[in-house]
């Protein structure tokens, strides 16, 4: 009966999504009068999800699972799922869970409901808030099945801490083959993804050419973040495809955006309105985008960017 | 090889979206409805397998008659056919169950549809309808390249991304990148009258459990006024960020 969470992690180490969506399914255990399970697929030391609210934890060790496959992955959660007899499942919204879940939903004639953004408004009906119209509206959905999987919307339900410690035990599922192989993996290592960042720089055409990246680059930097950019930027190839954001590029949910040179298309505010916090720095003071903002700066780019990184050292260096 | 393109019918990304009927509809006064982003990148890249390999391509939809002239438009930028199961689409899983049954009738073996839809952004149709009709399934394809039942994807994944090999029949989540801004195609005006004279099939849905419902939509509080600080006063933007909201 115990609610299921998967917690994902990334060489060995939970990632943050790990302990938000621990935090969620505790909030919906306890509607519930239930215990939470989480599950981890090949990660190490688990025993921080104690602190989030998991009472259980099942450990699947297998080499054969160090590559993400979605369909074996998701059969690994429906043999968890059944053997804890569980009715409500919990994943993240990154780009594996959202992958997984579906295949899941159809193995366990679940009903599934993703991008939701609060813990249950009521257990019966199963009634959840989820995004809609690419952040432009909320939907307050029920999930009318008898086993139900939520999709936790990043950075919206945060972690709630509590001062209790899970139990580990090692799960052994079956591994089937599947259809899909995955042949290779290109990932950037010692950058922050965009999906994982707590803060995002993003550049727009406003920035003249890809030379003049390296002042967002160092301003990333100084922040801890991802850096970003806006579609024609990408269309222009003057930064890979895989730092779009926007409507048609990488969703955007962080604590801070500051967005420098972008004007502010609808589709580009549709992609990165999840984000707590908004700066923007453009030159043009008619920019649409201010006003989407909540801090903004009218001025040139090359000026204010390059003495903002340098007042950021300073301010780093004294709150160290 | 056989192509389906799934084709959902959204109001367009400029669109302000209202709701009515006690926030339970969507208004769709003034909407202007086109295909799906995602999906059109998919359709386009179907208009390549077209017309370098000579195959088949129709598209469908699941909706009311009011989605017709999108898939008019999807004819015009050159399906073959168009199929609309004629039943509003309310609900992801009953959406894949009917498009597993017009995939299953007409023997399709590669179906492209897009990531996520934009309007509800669910982005569970692909995966479902690929399960229930025991396909492969690649999402957040960037790149597909089939060669008899074999196929060669890249797919985006996060942080990076990654080539994976799979065989027919494959259901395709397509996204940017399965073609770029650039290829996408404008129905020009022969494309336009020859889309008249192809056919549209209206088939009536099979029997589909729904497994969600909407209750009501909600828009979001409006924002607060946008703090503008002067570019000679940087120190004021870091207090800010620092002190009142909390996020450095």
């Amino acid at each position: 009966m115990s609610v299921l969470v998967y917690t994902e992690s990334e060489g060995g180490k939970l990632k943050k999504i790990a302990f938000e969506v621990a935090s969620y399914a505790k909030a919906v255990a306890d509607q519930m009068g239930t215990t939470v399970t989480a599950i981890t697929i090949n990660a190490d030391d688990v025993s921080e999800l104690g602190t989030y609210g998991v009472d259980k934890v099942l450990k699947v060790k297998d080499s054969k699972l160090d590559t993400f496959n979605a369909k074996t992955y998701a059969n690994i959660i429906k043999q968890a799922a059944e053997k804890e007899g569980t009715k409500v499942v919990v994943v993240s919204s990154s780009e594996d869970s959202k992958y997984l879940a579906p295949i899941l939903a159809v193995g366990l004639d679940a009903g599934y409901a993703s991008n939701v953004v609060e813990a249950p408004t009521s257990a019966a009906p199963f009634t959840v808030k989820r995004n809609a119209f690419t952040n432009k509206a909320f939907v307050f959905s029920t999930i009318d099945t008898d086993v139900k999987i939520v999709g936790v919307s990043k950075n919206t339900f945060g972690l709630k801490e509590k001062s209790a410690s899970a139990t580990a035990e090692d799960f052994s599922p079956s591994i089937p083959e599947n259809g899909v192989h995955v042949d290779s993996v290109e990932k950037a290592t010692n950058t922050v993804t965009i999906a994982d960042a707590e803060i995002v720089v993003s550049g727009g055409r406003g920035l003249k050419g890809p030379e003049n990246w390296g002042m967002i680059e160092d301003l990333a930097k100084v922040l801890g973040a991802a850096t970003a950019c806006s579609k024609p930027v990408s269309d222009l190839g003057w930064r890979p495809h895989g730092e779009h954001v926007g409507q048609t590029g990488k969703p955007v949910a962080a604590n801070l955006y500051i967005a420098i040179g972008i004007s502010g298309a609808i589709q580009h505010l549709a992609g990165i309105n999840a984000s707590k916090v908004k700066v923007v720095i453009n030159s043009d003071p008619e920019a649409p985008f201010f006003k989407a903002a909540d801090y903004g700066v009218v001025g040139d780019a090359f000026e204010v960017v390059p003495k903002l990184t340098e007042k950021l050292k300073e301010f780093k260096a004294q709150n160290a | 090889m056989k192509i389906l393109v799934c084709i959902s019918h959204v109001p367009d990304t400029t669109s302000k979206i209202n709701f009515t009927d006690g926030d339970t509809k969507l208004d769709t006064n003034g909407v202007q409805f086109v295909i799906n982003p995602n999906d059109e990148f998919g359709l386009t890249r179907a208009m390549w397998f077209k017309e370098k390999q000579g195959v088949t391509v129709d598209v469908v939809n699941v909706g009311g008659p009011e989605t017709e002239p999108t898939l008019r438009k999807a004819l015009a930028i050159g399906a073959d056919s168009a199929i609309r199961v004629n039943t509003a689409a309310t609900d992801g899983f009953a959406v894949a169950k009917q498009l597993a049954n017009v995939v299953k009738a007409g023997g399709y073996d590669l179906i492209i549809a897009g990531r996520e839809s934009i309007d509800y952004n669910g982005g569970m149709v692909p995966g479902m309808l690929a399960e229930l009709i025991g396909a492969n399934f690649i999402t957040n394809c960037i790149s597909l390249e089939v060669d008899g039942t074999n196929a060669k994807a890249v797919r985006e994944i996060d942080g990076g991304k990654e080539t994976v090999t799979t065989t027919l029949p494959l259901v395709i989540g397509g996204q940017k990148g399965l073609v770029e801004e650039s290829d996408l195609r404008i129905p020009n005006m022969r494309g336009i009258m020859m889309a008249r004279q192809k056919p549209l099939s209206v088939v009536e849905p099979v029997a589909a459990t729904k497994e969600t419902s909407t209750l009501k939509f909600e828009k979001p509080e409006p924002r607060g006024a946008v703090k503008m600080i002067s570019p000679d006063n940087l120190d004021e933007l870091i207090r800010l960020l620092h002190n009142e909201a909390k996020v450095i």
